[in-house]
């Protein structure tokens, strides 16, 4: 056993014994314990590294092996900041938080005005003091207070003269309204970290609720919402972001900010995963066990999300507990005057704390229907309801949990690279135009006839003709803002964006997914074997990691946040679609009809119902209906796709889409189309040691294939990682038709680099033959080299010389030789 | 005492300048407009008329000085909020000496005074966009990075203080301005929306926005009165017809037109002409 120390948000010291092999969240559910605290979700534990950086004890890992020699002595910290402290269910909670604050003001790491700490201060005094007492209370009695890091006699005046006026005030009265004020200022639950930026000039980074803040001295140059961040990721000490373009710009862009060393970047990475995941989204991506296609740093928020904490604490039954303040050690009166007891916590909490602070299976998410502590709660809450509403949905969740980690990867690397074919182009258009902006909802009869993963193509970015999209609708928007004259809300209520479709997992599946589908030749199943034993072994030693915050396929339900504009450009865009006619531009009440989509007429997708109450645009359900016109491949539905115990779902699934083939119209909204022309991607880490990567990614074509890609495997020494991914089967029998083969001729030609295509043409079943170009890329350089550039490179390439092919299969094999990098 | 940031809108003084017969010929412009002195005079003594008489400010007239032709122009020179007002350097070299006549006001007005000595920075009041709960600056041919930087110091203890590039047109607030709790009016050109945009990205919290045609027109003067409630003073149907039909839409507020066609002439919009300043007497 070993001694804990815990410095608590009073100062007051805790002591308590872990076992030496405890894990974080014993520790801090020991504290929790002690302080009779349910809400403890934002909440946690710092200790400090030898570095003497404050870091965050995980809650899933050994403490021993966080601490590592340092002493076990902690501190209580508030870890989120809730944005609005009113929604939180207990009034102890707030206590804390206010005593957090109170730090955070005292230290100056919250900058506030004379006038505000002399206000937040009158209020600290009239919760720990009661009523000014002009008996008790003669002139020193605020000295014991620190209102300010430089408290002057003036404000301590101040403070008294504000105190005499909250006569009357509870003490959690005084908190409310010490928090209501406090939340308001600007630094408020920001969490900064020292950085430069590109031109080497000193920033500073600021983490919160809603997304990344950038600062140049004390001045704000750049927000980026969290819908705004396609990626973040760190590679030694640099730390990225990726941002979805804007509607002038054609590509995202990726911002790299310097980190004074490996670990801060890290950290800072670490707390935007975070913060992302509190904030934005439903639940937590599930702790990857086998996260098949992972490399780099795992680490994933583990704890509950705000939404996840609210609703649990919403089940919260118990009196209200009463704690002391700590100054006065007076006993806390609840706002209802209850009778004053005194409760220490012993350990044995009130009924009901443990499930409602353990429960690890709240399944907030999806079914709750009524999740009224969403802000602007109306659409979300439709939204979530309506998209959940079919049981269907659940297998194509779980099918989505099994290739999560694979999407995750898939979708990282066509979300950062630049424009593809043509083909592609096209039809990413379609779904741009219409889905974007739209709730869209996948029924499951689609998405389980999606032969692969879910598709990320919906929205490549950086397709021309979306990009022109987004013209119409700055063009139309410029004008149609005036029709809110009226009514000057111009917001939308925020309707969910493609990417943020998935829903919520069901209980983690640790599947690997659908390695053996692929008949992989078995060098190279081998080689998955090894990388999976590495990728296990690599653990926190990374040097650099990547999260989507916006993934498409992650089945993680994002919460409906504060309406970003692009958003709500794209609500207007829909709205716009059906106002038929255009009115000239002086009119203030005017709302143009945007040229007409770029979309291709096939996969027109139709919105039948836009109301013009840009309000109730957003609310109903937009249906997503794939009609990619390629009914053979959407048909193709594998045996081996479904997971366990969801076939009946799967059926069902079936079912629906061939309706929906018949009638793609469904239900009116935004119709989302997905093609079948699905990417592939390769993300390669690096960890420290001297290896070869393999990264073997296609779809559905691939599995009939031969595997070239096995010749690739590496000489001996080096370590193998092989990625597969295999998509579904062409048919419903699961094994691919091999075809005969009919010609096949290489060429070898050597452009930027080394490239070696071979044709291949086949005879299928049916008479119907197919030609499969495989090239090979050699490319060599030193580490300067943007490999990613350099794929996204060939695969654009290829997918330019050939328009009317889709590329099936990617194969990486990457030789480095890192120098170690410190941690 | 309210809370922080309650009250937007409340003042209870206005610091204004008379016009110099200098305007007319040697005030700066983007235009090369001819002013007819008169009527700009008589343009300014009704709008203070509206603010003294209409709207109950107690209103400090600074007498004009002909060796500064923009001087009726004060909003250039100070940035008042709460109870701290921050004397700027404007950017026009023409216009420092400006400051010297408002600081005296304010300080005899008991707000904490806060110079921009720095000589590298410039900020010209009408950059400075105060939503009630954050600040925008625009970047400008007046207002360089460290002005804003300044600004921020300044304020940036209770209000998030953003940058914002102003591509076109002379100030910020040339196209802009607040026409309500958490309502930015704004004008229809493609700067402004773009301005808009970024601001909107900068922003935590959530604006509405109100669409003018006319950029000049989205200059207009939001207070919230105790006695009067919300009132806004914008252009007059004369210089602007169709974005007069917009703020005739805002039910819930008090509607003063106030002509500014000859001081518009020389880029002066409403806000301009003024300073606007809370004093509670009960603090």
């Amino acid at each position: 056993m070993v001694l804990c120390q815990v410095t608590m948000l009073d100062g007051s010291q805790f002591t308590c014994e872990a076992e030496k092999r405890a894990k974080g969240q014993y520790l801090f559910f020991k504290v929790c314990e002690q302080l009779n605290l349910l809400e403890k979700d934002y909440f946690g534990l710092c200790f400090k590294d030898n570095a003497d950086q404050k870091c965050w004890l995980d809650p899933l890992k050994e403490i021993k092996r966080q601490i590592r020699n340092g002493p076990w002595n902690f501190s209580f910290n508030v870890k989120f900041y809730p944005p609005d402290p009113s929604q939180l269910t207990e009034d102890i909670t707030r206590y804390l938080l206010c005593l957090q604050l109170r730090q955070d003001i005292a230290s100056g790491r919250l900058p506030c005005s004379f006038v505000t700490h002399a206000l937040l201060g009158s209020y600290t005094l009239q919760a720990e003091l009661g009523d000014h007492d002009p008996d008790e209370h003669r002139t020193d009695y605020t000295s014991d207070f620190q209102f300010a890091p430089n408290q002057t006699r003036e404000m301590e005046e101040k403070v008294v003269e504000l105190h005499k006026s909250h006569r009357g005030m509870t003490p959690a009265q005084a908190d409310s309204q010490f928090l209501e004020n406090a939340k308001k200022l600007s630094m408020f639950g920001v969490d900064l970290h020292h950085a430069k930026d590109s031109e080497g000039v000193d920033i500073m980074l600021g983490v919160c609720a809603n997304g990344l803040l950038i600062y140049k001295d004390r001045l704000r140059i750049n927000r980026f919402a969290w819908p705004k961040i396609l990626k973040i990721s760190y590679k030694r000490s640099n730390f990225y972001i990726k941002i979805r373009p804007g509607e002038t710009e054609q590509f995202e862009s990726t911002v790299g900010f310097k980190l004074p060393n490996h670990r801060a970047a890290k950290k800072l990475w670490k707390v935007c995963v975070e913060h992302h995941t509190f904030f934005r989204l439903m639940t937590p991506e599930q702790p990857t066990k086998a996260k098949f296609l992972t490399l780099g740093s795992k680490f994933r928020y583990s704890g509950r999300t705000q939404a996840q904490t609210r609703q649990a604490s919403s089940l919260i039954d118990r009196p209200a507990p009463y704690f002391q303040r700590t100054s006065s050690k007076r006993i806390s009166r609840s706002l209802d005057g209850a009778p004053v007891i005194s409760v220490t916590s012993d350990g044995s909490g009130p009924l009901g704390e443990k499930e409602n602070g353990r429960d690890p299976a709240l399944e907030l998410s999806s079914d709750s229907k009524d999740e009224d502590e969403m802000p602007g709660d109306g659409a979300a809450a439709a939204t979530t309801a309506a998209t959940l509403d079919s049981a269907e949905e659940d297998a194509e969740e779980s099918e989505a949990i099994l290739r999560k980690s694979l999407e995750e990867e898939l979708t990282s690397l066509f979300m950062s690279k630049a424009s593809f074919s043509l083909g592609l182009v096209s039809s990413c258009t379609t779904t741009a135009g219409a889905a974007e902006g739209t709730l869209v909802a996948v029924p499951v009869g689609q998405r389980s006839a999606e032969k692969s993963p879910p598709r990320m193509e919906t929205f490549l970015p950086e397709s021309k003709d979306v990009a022109k999209s987004a013209d119409n609708k700055q063009k139309s928007e410029a004008v149609a803002v005036a029709t809110t004259a009226t009514q000057p809300v111009v917001e939308i209520e925020e309707t969910v964006i493609v990417e943020e479709v998935r829903k919520t997992p069901k209980p983690a599946t640790s599947a690997i997914p659908e390695v053996h589908a692929a008949p992989t030749t078995e060098p190279q199943a081998a080689a998955v074997a090894a990388k999976e034993a590495s990728a296990s072994s690599d653990s926190e030693s990374e040097e650099e990691a990547e999260y989507h915050p916006q993934i498409t396929s992650v089945s993680v339900e994002q919460i409906k946040e504060e309406p970003e504009e692009e958003e709500q450009e794209e609500a207007e865009l829909n709205k716009q679609q059906h106002q038929p006619e255009p009115s000239p531009l002086p009119q203030p009440i005017a709302e143009t009809d945007p040229e007409p989509e770029p979309a291709p007429a096939p996969s027109q997708p139709v919105i039948e119902d836009g109301t013009p109450d840009t309000k109730e645009d957003a609310q109903p359900p937009m249906e997503v209906v794939e009609d990619d016109g390629i009914v053979e491949e959407e048909m193709m539905v594998t045996p081996e796709e479904a997971p366990n115990g969801y076939s009946a779902a799967e059926g069902q699934g079936l079912g629906s889409l061939e309706e929906e083939d018949q009638e793609p119209r469904v239900n009116g909204d935004a119709l989302h189309v997905d093609t079948d022309h699905l990417p592939q991607v390769i993300c390669c880490s690096e960890p420290p040691v001297v290896k070869t990567e393999m990264v073997t990614i296609s779809d559905t074509f691939a599995a009939q294939k031969t595997e070239i890609a096995t010749k690739e495997v590496p000489i001996v020494h080096t370590e193998t990682k092989t990625i597969t991914y295999e998509a579904a089967q062409l048919d419903g029998s699961g094994d691919g038709e091999p075809g005969v083969l009919m010609t096949a001729q290489t060429i070898t030609s050597e452009s930027l680099c080394t490239t070696t295509t071979t044709h291949i043409t086949k005879t299928l079943k049916g008479g119907l033959s197919e030609t499969r170009i495989e090239k090979r890329i050699v490319i060599t350089g030193d580490s300067d080299i943007d490999h990613d550039q350099a794929l996204a490179q060939a695969i654009k390439e290829a997918k330019e010389q050939h328009p009317d092919m889709s590329v099936t299969r990617v194969v990486v094999h990457k030789e480095t030789e890192l120098a170690e990098d410190e941690d | 005492m309210a809370g922080l940031m309650a009250g937007f809108g409340n003042f209870t003084h206005a610091v204004v300048r008379a016009v110099p017969t200098s305007l007319a010929k040697e005030a700066l412009r983007t235009n090369k407009l001819d002013v007819d002195l008169l009527k700009a005079q008589r343009e300014h003594e009704l709008y203070v008329e509206v603010l003294k008489h209409k709207l109950g400010l107690e209103v400090i007239e600074l007498p004009a000085d002909e060796s500064m032709p923009d001087c009726v122009f004060v909003e250039d020179a100070a940035v008042v909020c709460g109870d701290t007002a921050l004397i700027t350097r404007p950017g026009a070299e023409s216009r420092r000496k400006e400051t010297e006549a408002m600081k005296k006001v304010l300080s005899d007005l008991n707000l904490n005074i806060v110079e921009m000595t720095d000589e590298s920075a410039t900020l010209d009041g009408g950059d400075v966009l105060f939503t009630g709960r954050e600040f925008f600056v625009g970047l400008s041919k007046r207002t360089n990075q460290r002005g804003a930087e300044i600004l921020a110091d300044v304020f940036l203890q209770d209000y998030a203080v953003s940058t914002v590039p102003v591509t076109d047109g002379l100030h910020l607030k040339s196209f802009c301005s607040m026409a309500g709790p958490g309502l930015i009016a704004i004008g229809s050109s493609e700067h402004a929306q773009k301005a808009l945009k970024i601001m909107q990205q900068m922003s935590d919290h959530r604006y509405d926005k109100l669409t003018v045609p006319d950029d000049i027109a989205a200059n207009c003067i939001y207070m919230n009165l105790p006695s009067k409630g919300h009132v806004l003073l914008h252009c007059t149907p004369e210089e602007f017809p169709e974005s007069v039909k917009v703020f005739e839409k805002l039910k819930d507020h008090m509607l003063i037109p106030v002509s500014n066609m000859e001081k518009a002439k020389v880029d002066g919009a409403l806000t301009c002409c003024s300073v606007l300043i809370n004093k509670k007497t009960d603090v």
